[in-house]
C-alpha cells in the first residue's frame, strides 16, 4: 500500500500543552544566550586582543592536546599490566594493583598534580642523588606523569570490566580449539571486548580534556592556562568565553566521531 | 522537593546577599595574605605585615572600623568590583591597565623590580634572557619579564609564596618580584641559598590602594589619612617595624 | 615523627584544625549541591523524554554544555561572568544595590549543573529500563500521573540509578577540589597554604589525597547502607 493510496484524516491541530510552552520557553532562552554571546563577542571583539593572545591560545592547544594524546597512550600501555594483576589469583599482585587502581580513582587529579609536582619539589636532594630530578624539574613532565597513572588506573578498570564481560564460553571455544590463552585473547576475546570497551575509552578520553585544565595550576600553559594568564593581564571576561567556545569544539568533535566509530564496528550487532 | 532541598535554596538565597550598600562606618579590605612582608597568614590564621599595619594605622586615621578579606591574588579586582570588598591594600602598583578597571589612592610606598638567584649563579639583568624566571601571575613583574626577555622560560605561579618555592628546589634559574618582598624572603627562608642580582630593572613603580571606579569620596579620605601618618610619625614607624630603610620613596 | 605530629596538632601551632575545617567545608559544598544536582538532573531527564521536540532539544543543549565544559572553566564562567551578568542587571533593575555570589555559591550552582547534566543520562537510562506498563497499570487504578510517578516510578528508578548516582556523586567529591581556585578554604587549598608555609608539601598533599579517600571509603559505606534500604521494598519472591 503506497502513502498515496491512503487517505488519512488531517491530524488534529496540536494544542499549546505545558511542555510545548515549556519547550519553547526555554529554546527561546538558549537562542537568546547564543545570540548575547555572539553579540558580546563581536561588540566586545578588540583586535589587539586578539593579535596579543591568539597565538598563545593557539600554543596552549597544542599543549593540551598533546599532554592528553601522550599521556592517554602511555596510560592505556600502563594499563594493561595493571588490569591483568587485578584480575590475578595471587593477592601480591590483586592487592598493590587493587591499591593502585583505588588511590588514583579515589583522590582528585589536582590532589594528585599538587602532590607529585609541590610534593617531588621538596625531595630534590634524593631525586637528585637517583638521577631522577630532571624528570620532576619540569612541571610538563610532572603533569604528564600524573595524568599518565590516573588514566591508566581508569583505562585499567575499562579494560578488565570489557574483558570480563566477554562471555566464558569464548574462552572456552577457544580451548577447545587447542589455542593457546594468549592467542584467544587476541583473536577472540579482545575485540569482542574493544566494542564494549570503546564508548567508556571515549568517554575517558573526553574527561581527559576537561581535565587537563587544571595543569594550569602548575604552571603549565596549556588552553586553560593561557586563558588564566590573558585574564590576569586584561580583567577582558571574553579571554574566558573563547575558552569555552574552543573547549566544547574539540569536545562535541571528538564525542562525534566516537559515536561514528561506534556504529562502524557494531554495525554487525543490528538486528 | 524535600526538607533537605529546600533548606539549601533558602541557604542559597541568603548566601547571595541581596541587600543594600554596606555602612559607611564599616570598611572591607581586600588583601592577599600570601605577600610577606607586606600582607601574610600565619597558621592561626591572623593577617601580619606592612600593608596591615598600614591599614590599620589608615583606618584608626579615618575614625573607621576594618575588616580583612583574603582574596586570591587573581581574582583581587573582580572581587573589588563585585563588591566584595572597598579597598584593596595588597601591594598593587598603579599601572594604566588597572586604572582602566579601578582607580587608585596615592601611593603609599615605592618599589622596584629586582632579580633574585642562587648565590652559585652568575644570572644578572643583562644576561637572564633565556633562563627560566618565575614570577606571580597578573602581576609588574610577569608583564615586565615578558616584555623585556622575550627568549626566557617566564613561568607564572598563582602566589609570590610557590615562585619561591621552586627557586629553592632548582625548578628555576632566578625570581623577578617587587623589591620589598624579596628583601623580606632573602632576610628569612632565601638568606642561605640566594641574593640579589644586579641593579633594580624597573624602577618608579608607586603602589597604591585600589577603590571602585568613581569612589572619589572614598578616595579622598585615604588620601587625607595617607598624608596625617605620614606626618605625625606613624608611617615611619610602622617603615622601621618591617624595613631597614625608607621605603616611601621620592 | 615527633616533627609530623607537632604539624598535624590542632591548635595555633599546627595545621590540624585548619585541614578539619576544609574537610568541614568541602563535605558541606559536596552536600549542598547534591539536592541541586538530584532535582536539576531529573527535571532534565524528564524533558529529554517528553513527546514535545523543543523541550527535548533544550535539554539536549544543557546537557551538551555542561558535559563538554571543563568543570574548571565551568566554576570560573560562574564566579567571574555570573557575577558580572547579575551586576548588570542589578544595576538596571535597582541602582545601589549589591548583589554577592560568593565562592561557595559559585561552586554549587557551577558543580550542581554539571552533576545535573551527567546525572540526567543516568535517570534517563534508569527510565528506560522500567516498562510502560508500569504506567499503564497507574493510569487503570486511576492515579494521576504525579501520584503514579511518586508511588510506582520513583521508587524502581531509585534503585535503578544508584549505581551510577553513587558514581556521580564520588566524581562530585573530588570536583569540590576546584573551588581551591576560586579561594574557596576547602581541603585541597588547606593544604596547599600549610605546604608553602611549612615547606612539606609532600606530607600536606598526601594527607590530602588520603582524606579523599576517607570520604570515598565512608560514601561507599554510606551507599551500601542505601542500597540495602532501597532494596528492601523489593517483595520477596
Amino acid at each position: 500500500m503506497s502513502e498515496a493510496a491512503i487517505q488519512r484524516p488531517p491530524e488534529p491541530p496540536r494544542g499549546w500543552s505545558r511542555q510545548r510552552i515549556a519547550g519553547h520557553v526555554l529554546m527561546a532562552l538558549w537562542i537568546a544566550a547564543g545570540i548575547g554571546l555572539v553579540v558580546y563577542l563581536a561588540s566586545a571583539y578588540d583586535p589587539d586582543l586578539f593579535a596579543r593572545f591568539a597565538p598563545n591560545y593557539l600554543s596552549g592547544l597544542k599543549v593540551t592536546l598533546s599532554l592528553v594524546g601522550l599521556s592517554a597512550l602511555l596510560g592505556a600501555l600502563l594499563s594493561v599490566p595493571v588490569a591483568w594483576a587485578r584480575t590475578a589469583k595471587n593477592p601480591l599482585l590483586a592487592g598493590p594493583a587493587y591499591g593502585f587502581v583505588y588511590f588514583f580513582r579515589g583522590t582528585p587529579l589536582l590532589a594528585q598534580a599538587f602532590l607529585i609536582y609541590y610534593g617531588m619539589g621538596s625531595f630534590r636532594p634524593q631525586l637528585e642523588a637517583l638521577g631522577l630530578w630532571v624528570f620532576f624539574r619540569d612541571a610538563w613532565y610532572c603533569a604528564l606523569l600524573a595524568f599518565t597513572l590516573n588514566t591508566a588506573a581508569y583505562q585499567a578498570e575499562i579494560l578488565r570490566g570489557a574483558v570480563q564481560s566477554v562471555p566464558l564460553g569464548q574462552w572456552e571455544g577457544g580451548a577447545a580449539l587447542g589455542l593457546p590463552r594468549w592467542l584467544i585473547l587476541r583473536k577472540i576475546v579482545l575485540p569482542q571486548a574493544l566494542i564494549v570497551a570503546l564508548r567508556p575509552y571515549g568517554n575517558e578520553i573526553v574527561l581527559m580534556i576537561k581535565g587537563s585544565a587544571i595543569v594550569a595550576i602548575i604552571t603549565v600553559l596549556d588552553l586553560m592556562g593561557e586563558t588564566r594568564r590573558a585574564y590576569s593581564r586584561t580583567f577582558d571576561f571574553q579571554t574566558y568565553l573563547w575558552a569555552a567556545v574552543i573547549y566544547l569544539a574539540i569536545v562535541e568533535t571528538l564525542r562525534n566521531i566516537i559515536d561514528r566509530i561506534e556504529r562502524r564496528i557494531t554495525a554487525h550487532l543490528k538486528r | 522537593m524535600g526538607i533537605t532541598s529546600r533548606v539549601s535554596l533558602v541557604a542559597a538565597a541568603l548566601a547571595l546577599g541581596l541587600g543594600a550598600a554596606h555602612a559607611q562606618d564599616k570598611l572591607r579590605i581586600g588583601t592577599e595574605g600570601a605577600y610577606p612582608p607586606f600582607n601574610n597568614l600565619t597558621s592561626d590564621g591572623q593577617l601580619v605585615g606592612f600593608d596591615i599595619d598600614v591599614t590599620r594605622a589608615l583606618c584608626e586615621e579615618m575614625k573607621v572600623e576594618c575588616e580583612f578579606v583574603t582574596q586570591d591574588w587573581d581574582g583581587i579586582i573582580p572581587a573589588l568590583q563585585a563588591n566584595r570588598f572597598d579597598a584593596i591594600v595588597a601591594s598593587m602598583s598603579i599601572t594604566e591597565e588597572r586604572l582602566k578597571q579601578v582607580d587608585f589612592s596615592d601611593p603609599y610606598y615605592t618599589n622596584s623590580l629586582v632579580f633574585v638567584a642562587p648565590k652559585s649563579s652568575d644570572l644578572m639583568p643583562d644576561n637572564a634572557d633565556g633562563k627560566s624566571i618565575g614570577v606571580q601571575e597578573g602581576t609588574i613583574a610577569a608583564a615586565f619579564a615578558e616584555e623585556t626577555y622575550p627568549n626566557a622560560d617566564v613561568k607564572g605561579y598563582p602566589s609570590q609564596l610557590e615562585a619561591w618555592a621552586d627557586l629553592s628546589n632548582g625548578r628555576l634559574d632566578a625570581v623577578l618580584a617587587d623589591f620589598g618582598v624579596q628583601y623580606g624572603w632573602l632576610e628569612e627562608e632565601g638568606k642561605e641559598c640566594c641574593e640579589f642580582k644586579g641593579e633594580a630593572v624597573s624602577n618608579d613603580d608607586r603602589i597604591g590602594i585600589a577603590i571602585r571606579k568613581g569612589d572619589t569620596a572614598l578616595a579622598e579620605r585615604l588620601n587625607a589619612a595617607i598624608a596625617a601618618i605620614r606626618a605625625n610619625g606613624k608611617y615611619a614607624e610602622i617603615n622601621a617595624k618591617y624595613f631597614p630603610f625608607d621605603i616611601f620613596g621620592e | 615523627m615527633e616533627g609530623t605530629a607537632a604539624l598535624l596538632a590542632f591548635g595555633p601551632d599546627g595545621w590540624g584544625d585548619e585541614l578539619a575545617s576544609g574537610v568541614l567545608v568541602t563535605v558541606s559544598l559536596a552536600l549542598a549541591t547534591l539536592p541541586l544536582g538530584l532535582g536539576a538532573g531529573f527535571a532534565v531527564a524528564l524533558a529529554k523524554q517528553s513527546p514535545e521536540r523543543s523541550l527535548r532539544m533544550a535539554a539536549d543543549i544543557y546537557t551538551t554544555i555542561f558535559r563538554g565544559l571543563p568543570e574548571l572553566l565551568t566554576l570560573f564562567l560562574v564566579f567571574y561572568g555570573a557575577q558580572l551578568a547579575l551586576q548588570h542587571v542589578v544595576s538596571l533593575v535597582a541602582p545601589g544595590a549589591s548583589i554577592e555570589i560568593n565562592a561557595f555559591v559559585a561552586g554549587m550552582v557551577a558543580l550542581g549543573a554539571v552533576f545535573s547534566a551527567y546525572a540526567s543520562e543516568v535517570f534517563l537510562s534508569a527510565f528506560r529500563a522500567i516498562p510502560p506498563g508500569q504506567y499503564e497499570a497507574g493510569d487503570a487504578l486511576g492515579l494521576t500521573r504525579w501520584q503514579t510517578m511518586r508511588l510506582v516510578i520513583l521508587p524502581q528508578l531509585i534503585r535503578l540509578a544508584l549505581p551510577g548516582l553513587s558514581n556521580l556523586w564520588l566524581i562530585l567529591v573530588k570536583d569540590t577540589a576546584l573551588v581551591s581556585v576560586i579561594g574557596l578554604s576547602d581541603i585541597i587549598r588547606q593544604a596547599g597554604i600549610a605546604a608553602r608555609v611549612t615547606r612539606e608539601a609532600f606530607l600536606f598533599f598526601g594527607i590530602a589525597c588520603l582524606i579523599y579517600l576517607g570520604l570515598a571509603m565512608l560514601s561507599s559505606v554510606a551507599f551500601a547502607w542505601i542500597e540495602r534500604r532501597v532494596g528492601r521494598t523489593e517483595p520477596a519472591r
